[in-house]
């Protein structure tokens, strides 16, 4: 292990968390925006210039503020809860490519952080993770609308997953591998072998599963189910105050931009963009334009998510039960079984 | 029954076909609408810089009349008092000493009239009540404060300014 690699990852790993952090705070600026816009108004606009440093006046705000913990808690627990949440959020970008390799001099830098031939499992089980921040918080403030939304994240992440791993298995058929370099290579280009290089255009139905669960893995609307706040008065996160509720909701929205780059790598061609390989540029020049593209795709994601937002209304618990089990599942069952058979007329053609 | 407005509108409950079951053409359809609106005139009304236009007989802040000579037209009759449904009116009648004829109109004044704003309905029946036509609710909004003393308004928020001459 030489110092320069070391070097290079740490660097790496720093801005990819700066970023992550960044995305994250002004997530939060852009949803009041866009809920603002869509609704008529023109959201926060009197922090700096048209509302740019709102998430500073809230980061401030939340730091400031009183820390209150309840005394009929857990207060290890409830302190673990925000804290689980916020690491499970975070560590979760580390396997996604972000470009191609860079060349400086005789230098080759991987722009990932580590590019493990397990990176779907990888993110699967830190997304299974996540929950339990939720859970644990819920469960240690002693207190029953808590518990409630506790119980409602633990049930729905559950029945969620399920469809989101079985959508996958469709990806994988069609990938063979499980890493996501590997996959995002696959996609090279926009058009290969007369057909779209990009696993949307063969996998539009896994897709779709997939979005749909990310939702609900995500909490957001339609499926905020553990928040809702007019059912459950905020449900898990009731009895948080202060910086602790910061990083609770902080953690939704880097989950969010996890959750988008995931969904762009998978199945909008990750760093990949039309004709890069056709436009006689220089291989750093598409490598830097490829991580133009990738934020291009995860920024869209992030809008798409809060543009549905303000667009559906929140499931009722029992429909949100039978879409998971009664059409997601075996959705995405089928969807398994026409890839096997269209990869194997593929193969026999 | 026969439905006379001839509005009535009897609502099916078909089943769902298999194209409205699969919500999808509705969410995007939802889509559409909410996207639309992202370019639509934004409603904000950038409240301390610009105000809402208000109409004619709106009722805002309560002020105490002077007449064409500039002297208070009150004179501490407690009708305004009497018709205010909220009891947030209160005051304390004076005698006009000789020599007070330009402030007071007549001979009897109100020397404390107050005026609890977070009971005050804006209901404008102490305007009505008045017949000396010395009470309107002509001023702007009430603004906010921290004490709730300070929401006690006296004659020196509510008397009018006196005639320039």
């Amino acid at each position: 292990m030489e110092l320069a690699f070391v070097i290079e990852k740490v660097v790496l790993v720093t801005v990819i968390f700066l970023i992550t952090l960044g995305i994250a705070a002004y997530s939060t600026l852009a949803e009041r925006k866009i809920a603002g816009f869509i609704q008529g108004r023109v959201g926060p606009h009197r922090a700096g210039p048209s509302g740019m440093f709102q998430p500073l006046a809230d980061g401030g705000k939340m730091f400031f503020k009183e820390e209150i913990i309840p005394a009929e808690s857990n207060p290890w627990l409830f302190i673990a809860g925000p804290c689980l949440a916020l690491l499970t959020a975070s560590i979760g970008s580390a396997v996604i490519p972000w470009g191609q390799d860079l060349v400086i001099g005789d230098r080759v830098i991987q722009l990932q952080v580590a590019d493990i031939n397990v990176g779907i499992l990888y993110i699967f089980g830190i997304v299974s993770l996540g929950v339990y921040g939720i859970m644990i918080g819920g469960w240690a403030s002693n207190n029953k609308y808590s518990l409630m939304g506790a119980i409602r994240a633990a049930s729905q992440n559950i029945s969620y997953e399920i469809a989101m791993g079985l959508s996958l298995i469709a990806l994988l058929m069609v990938t063979q591998t499980l890493s996501l370099r590997g996959i995002a290579e696959q996609q090279a280009g926009f058009w290969q072998n007369g057909w779209f290089s990009w696993n949307v255009f063969c996998q539009p139905l896994g897709f779709l599963i997939f979005l749909v669960c990310s939702f609900a893995e995500c909490n957001r609307t339609p499926f905020d189910l553990p928040e809702s706040e007019n059912e459950l008065v905020a449900g898990y996160h009731t009895e948080y105050s202060g910086f602790k509720l910061g990083a609770f909701l902080f953690s939704e929205y880097i989950n969010m931009f996890v959750a988008s780059a995931v969904m762009s790598t998978l199945y909008f061609g990750g760093y990949n963009f039309p004709f890069m390989n056709h436009l006689g540029l220089s291989d750093n020049v598409v490598t830097i334009l490829g991580v133009v593209f990738l934020f291009a795709k995860i920024f869209f994601f992030i809008f798409f998510f809060m543009w549905i937002r303000w667009t559906i209304p929140r499931f009722r618990y029992d429909q949100l039960m039978n879409l998971g089990w009664k059409v997601l599942i075996p959705l995405s069952i089928a969807n398994i079984v026409l890839t096997g058979i269209w990869i194997t007329v593929k193969d026999l053609m | 029954m026969e439905s006379l407005s001839n509005r009535k509108k009897v609502l099916e409950q078909k089943p769902m076909t298999f194209g409205e079951k699969i919500y999808l053409p509705s969410i995007a359809k939802g889509l559409a609408i909410t996207f639309k609106h992202i370019f639509k005139k934004r409603e904000t009304i950038f409240y301390p810089e610009q105000e809402r236009p208000v109409s004619e007989n709106w009722r805002g802040l309560h002020s105490l009349k002077r007449d064409e000579q500039g002297r208070e037209r009150c004179t501490a009759c407690g009708l305004c008092a009497l018709a205010c449904p909220a009891e947030a009116i209160t005051m304390t009648a004076a005698e006009r000493k000789k020599g007070e004829e330009g402030l007071y109109r007549e001979e009897k004044y109100a020397a404390v009239y107050e005026i609890n704003m977070l009971r005050c309905i804006f209901c404008g029946l102490c305007e009505e009540a008045c017949p000396k036509e010395a009470i309107y609710l002509d001023g702007p909004f009430l603004e906010a404060d921290y004490l709730r003393k300070d929401f006690i308004f006296g004659k020196d928020k509510l008397v009018e300014e006196p005639l320039k001459s």
